[in-house]
């Protein structure tokens, strides 16, 4: 497909305004397959304004007289204004970005063309392979093994190629295992916790349907596991829907493990609310954000009306139960919804953030997103179509992605010292999840990038993100290693809105960044005197 | 003390109102002449100051004993569970009598012997003097001067002895004007701001009724806007909703007539009274003191009780003030809060909302300019502690007259001292004078930045807050590259005088080259890593409290194990402490 018939006008004279704090820019502008430029008279000092056309969520126009005038609102939540001669080429530069703001095939994205330099393509790529963290597992205990059952993607489609399994089952239980979950999803380890010797895992739900059908090798699997862990270990089931959703689910051949079948589990509801709902709400807050002269009451009855907060503390106390349920009682917890690939996929990887020191290094979260998100099957192309923008009725969008994101800050900001990396990484994951020129979210699971061929055509974002220069952004200066699990309060007093990122085109930044920058500044003052007095004490001269 | 009948009661509990019912301390409680003591079985100390309890009262008995709730004006809130009816009923009616004392001189301010002597004394009292805060403001100047017609408090009992005027307005007009307004408030002066050469002046209501004027007073506000200037209207802001001001007409107050006043503007800001401020207050306290809140309650909670809507109202004012009140020297250590404590003209129980409002708007301030003010928030809330403990003379009686009959600096000490001593622990290792050159800060008031304020309002429910402090990490960093700078000072002196001492320099000359910090060679050797001063354990000691017992989110768990009774119960909340 050629991206020039989607071009209706090369350039205009426009005047953009980046919203508070920004100055405005006056230029040429410039549609190209995917990008929009502006790009300032010779005479003017500011560089080239470049934005990527995918993060375009909606686009709204208006012409008087004989200019134009284009809103954009993007993915990011920021609102950009475009100030443009000529009602012509207005109208034919909206409905040039309108058209290649939505395309839908994966491999004319701007990943695919996106070469920078000091990158190498397949650099990253292996960084965080299922291999090694079997590795991490296997030294911990020898219950389990890494299964290739999944070597073509035909028993679970949505899987990676390996998994990690009890060394007990052979690959042919997985299968029908697989065959008796929805969308094959069988219970596969997540987390191994070696100081109870505990293990999380997570599947899709049992397809028992009205008939209650059971299957032997999925009951022999969860048998397998407790076999596995310390003696005499429990099970507990977190079914991250109501216990009405899932009798219900039944009708439609899902439903829930019944209790006779799986001996030593014992299966918790915690309903978390996912899909539409959940969207519904992403939307609604972000409106509430936009508006700057709002009454204090008015504000604190959107805060409450949308009900995000409430996600928040749902999801955190779901995943604080699942962890105290390895930690203290030294029980295995299967985690599961409906599909498997939203919610069950924020409890699992929140409970290992707070339990596991090392997911909360900078390469550990890194890899966490990477296995339980990515590699796990979440569907990014389907979830982050669009953001809180868009005017299309929303068919697969949800911010679960978001949802984590804004969990993992609420714990950064409860345990400030705790995490290796800051602010700054978790909203340029939500940046990239949504639009990004790296490859990384691409795709809805690992056998559609495999025939994409992601890997080999597109950068990886970690490799973008590991580069020196661009540390200081994403690091917390402030982080020192601490061994325990990370017991947040979900109290409603506790949780806050995360400013830095609804609020982040609406605030000036100023003096919050500033005060960050002194922090590094002490921080680095330190590591320098720190790092001069061992020299100081070693050449002092011997008397 | 006739009032205690009970000394100390053992086998207490105390509940914690936000972890799970089941974990209690247990220890001993002291009744003493100041202070409730308890004392836990890990022998940590709760005290609680007679003079901050707000409100004690007595539950009904219970198969463990009998519960004791107090609330406190430091908005802390303990249950203690007392095993016999009989020292409970002992206790109940000594603290709701010592916690009312009728008489000034009843007050811990004049028991409390902090062991100073009386130079030491004096000069905290001095500390802090209003003359010498107006000479920084540049006044006395051409325009305004220091009058001494309130010298007797012949003209005002509220006002303090020096009162700043206008200079042009004469003693008459001052008595005057003192007449019309209630209370014998007329307008003062109460900053000035030096470049701008603009004023703030303050007084209270005039007595105005329906038609009544006053020649006098209409001078005196002249005079005041002769005394700017630059500007050539004066604005008078009235602090109330021009209903209660319309309503107050009717008792023979009210505001002022536009038509009577000439080049002077009239705006309305709609700020409530104390008695609204304190219901709200009551309010807010009641929804979070709610055990198992929801976030959604907790927000409509937030809303009605419309706490956070009276800040954003006092905040738009004084922005609206002049936009130039809060100067970056005026907010340094102490100088604020001396001109208001000055000045607080009501019973410490009436004013208290509008006290801590005003700190909260600070602490808003603080949050939006976290490098404007030079004190952090430990300051604000130990501040407030101590409006209510009454264990300093700052914060007692009503007025300046009061506060002088009571010979409050011969007989009791100044708060600021105690306060400076202890510095390090309220300043804000962030503060830069430079980054603030601009001196005026220009909060935003838009809705969204207003938040809850949980350090004040749950400063005792030690679960409710982040289990490591930025701020103290933060603090010890700059303390500790303080002390290594001088270290590294300390030694390469010593080094040049050995090297004075040396006839062969170049051994020496080399060790001091060594010395730079950046010296790459030695910068990675590790065999000193043992000795670094720093306390890296700080950080993992600041921990504390990381249970996932007390969180809430474990009663979801028993509440399963209690529907489904046929299986193994879960008893995560008496899961032990081992972090």
């Amino acid at each position: 497909m050629e991206f020039s018939e989607l071009i209706r006008t090369g350039r205009a004279q426009a005047e953009l305004l980046r919203g508070p704090g920004a100055p405005p820019l006056r230029g040429t502008l410039c549609v190209t397959g995917h990008h929009l430029l502006l790009s300032p008279g010779p005479q003017a000092t500011s560089d080239l304004w470049l934005l990527l056309l995918r993060s375009v969520d909606s686009i709204e126009k208006r012409v008087a007289g004989d200019s134009g005038t284009i809103t954009l609102r993007c993915k990011d939540l920021r609102v950009l204004q475009l100030d443009i001669e000529g009602v012509e080429a207005t109208l034919d530069i909206a409905r040039s970005i309108e058209a290649l703001s939505s395309l839908e095939s994966v491999i004319t994205s701007f990943p695919f063309f996106y070469r920078p330099k000091g990158l190498r393509l397949g650099d990253a790529w292996h960084f965080h392979p299922p291999e090694h963290h079997y590795k991490r597992v296997a030294r911990e205990t020898n219950a389990w093994r890494l299964s290739e059952v999944n070597e073509d993607f035909s028993v679970c489609p949505s899987y990676p190629r390996a998994v990690i399994v009890p060394r007990a089952v052979d690959d042919d239980a997985l299968a029908r295992s697989a065959r008796f979950r929805q969308g094959g999803r069988f219970p596969v380890l997540s987390y191994h916790h070696a100081p109870s010797g505990t293990v999380l895992l997570r599947s899709s739900q049992p397809l028992t349907g009205p008939q209650k059908r059971r299957c032997a090798e999925d009951e022999e699997l969860l048998r397998a596991v407790l076999a596995g862990a310390r003696p005499g270990a429990r099970g507990f089931i977190v079914d991250t829907r109501s216990a009405q959703a899932a009798k219900q689910a039944r009708m439609t051949g899902g439903g829930t493990e019944a209790k006779a079948a799986y001996p030593g589990w014992k299966r918790l509801h915690r309903p978390m609310e996912r899909g539409r709902p959940l969207q519904e709400s992403f939307v609604r807050l972000v409106e509430a954000c936009g508006d700057l002269e709002q009454s204090m009451d008015r504000w604190l009855s959107r805060l409450e009306g949308c009900r995000w907060l409430a996600h928040v503390k749902e999801a955190l106390s779901t995943a604080c139960l699942a962890a105290q349920g390895m930690e203290r009682e030294g029980a295995c917890i299967l985690v599961h919804g409906a599909e498997g690939t939203d919610s069950t996929l924020l409890v699992t990887s929140l409970a290992q953030l707070i339990l596991d020191p090392l997911s909360r290094t900078m390469t550990g979260f890194q890899e966490l997103v990477e296995r339980e998100w990515i590699q796990a099957g979440h569907p990014f192309q389907l979830r982050c179509a669009h953001s809180a923008f868009s005017h299309a009725r929303p068919k697969h969008e949800a911010p679960t992605f978001l949802l984590f994101l804004d969990c993992v800050w609420q714990l950064g900001r409860q345990f400030p010292l705790s995490l290796e990396f800051g602010e700054g990484l978790l909203l340029a994951l939500f940046e990239h999840a949504y639009a990004s020129p790296f490859g990384t979210f691409l795709c809805n699971s690992e056998k559609e990038r495999c025939l994409c061929e992601v890997r080999t055509r597109t950068h990886s974002l970690w490799s973008g993100l590991n580069q020196p220069k661009e540390q200081r952004k994403l690091r917390n200066p402030l982080y020192v290693l601490n061994p325990l699990a990370i017991w947040p309060s979900v109290e409603p007093q506790s949780l806050r809105l995360w400013q830095g990122l609804f609020l982040r085109w609406t605030r000036p930044p100023e003096p919050s960044e500033a005060a960050w920058e002194k922090v590094w500044q002490i921080v680095t003052d330190k590591e320098k005197t720190e790092g001069s007095q061992p020299t100081v004490s070693a050449s002092e001269p011997q008397p | 003390m006739e009032h205690i009948r009970t000394t100390k009661v053992e086998q207490v509990k105390l509940l914690d109102r936000f972890s799970t019912s089941n974990k209690a301390l247990t220890g001993t409680l002291y009744l003493t002449a100041t202070h409730l003591l308890f004392i836990d079985s890990h022998q940590k100390e709760t005290w609680i100051l007679h003079h901050h309890i707000a409100s004690v009262e007595k539950l009904a008995l219970t198969t463990s004993g009998c519960p004791l709730v107090i609330q406190c004006k430091n908005f802390r809130i303990v249950h203690f569970i007392v095993p016999r009816e009989r020292d409970c009923h002992d206790i109940y009616n000594s603290l709701l009598q010592l916690s009312k004392q009728a008489k000034y001189e009843d007050l811990y301010a004049f028991s409390y012997n902090p062991k100073q002597n009386d130079s030491e004394r004096l000069r905290g009292w001095q500390l802090i003097d209003l003359a010498e805060e107006y000479k920084r403001m540049g006044v006395p100047n051409s325009n305004w001067q220091l009058s001494d017609a309130n010298r007797e408090y012949k003209i005002c009992e509220t006002y303090p002895r020096e009162l700043y005027v206008p200079r042009i307005a004469s003693k008459p007009i001052i008595v005057g004007s003192s007449k019309f307004r209630s209370k014998g408030r007329f307008p003062v002066l109460s900053y000035y701001h030096r470049e701008k050469e603009a004023a703030v002046c303050r007084c209270s209501q005039p007595l105005s009724g329906f038609s009544a004027r006053c020649l006098e007073d209409e001078h005196l506000l002249q005079a005041i806007s002769k005394a700017n200037p630059v500007n050539r209207y004066m604005y008078v802001m009235d602090t109330r909703p021009k209903l209660n001001a319309m309503a107050n007409r009717a008792a023979g107050k009210g505001y002022e007539n536009e038509d009577n006043y000439s080049n002077i503007r009239f705006q309305f800001v709609g700020i409530e009274n104390i008695h609204v401020m304190r219901s709200s207050l009551q309010k807010l306290l009641e929804v979070n003191g709610t055990k198992g809140l929801s976030v959604n309650d907790f927000y409509s909670g937030l809303e009605s009780s419309g706490w956070l809507r009276h800040i954003k109202a006092v905040m738009d004012a004084a922005i609206f003030l002049t936009k130039v009140l809060i100067e970056k020297d005026w907010i340094s250590f102490g100088h604020k809060f001396s001109e208001r404590c000055g000045h607080l003209d009501s019973d410490p129980k009436e004013v208290s909302p509008v006290f801590t409002q005003f700190l909260e708007c600070v602490w808003h301030l603080t949050e939006q300019f976290p490098q404007a003010f030079e004190f952090n928030e430990a300051f604000l809330l130990q501040i407030h502690e101590h409006i209510y403990s009454c264990q300093f003379g700052n914060f007692l009686g009503n007025c300046q007259k009061e506060r002088e009959e009571l010979k409050l600096k011969e007989k009791t000490y100044s708060l600021w001292p105690f306060l400076l001593d202890d510095q390090k622990k309220y300043l804000n290792p962030l503060y830069s004078p430079k980054s603030q050159a601009v001196a005026v800060l220009e909060p935003n008031t838009v809705s969204f930045n207003f938040k809850f304020w949980r350090n004040m309002y749950h400063q005792f429910d030690r679960t409710l807050h982040p289990r490591q402090s930025v701020f103290s990490i933060i603090m010890n960093m700059n303390e500790q590259n303080k002390q290594l700078e001088n270290d590294i000072k300390d030694l390469e002196s010593k080094i040049k005088q050995h090297k004075n001492k040396q006839t062969d320099g170049v051994l020496t000359k080399e060790l001091l080259h060594s010395v730079r910090p950046e010296s790459p060679t030695l910068k990675t050797s590790l065999c000193f890593k043992e000795q670094t001063l720093l306390p890296v354990n700080d950080a993992l000691r600041t921990i504390e409290g990381s249970n996932p017992a007390d969180n809430r989110y474990s009663e979801y768990a028993e509440e399963f194990s209690k529907s489904e009774p046929a299986v193994v119960s879960l008893e995560y909340g008496v899961a032990r402490m081992t972090c």
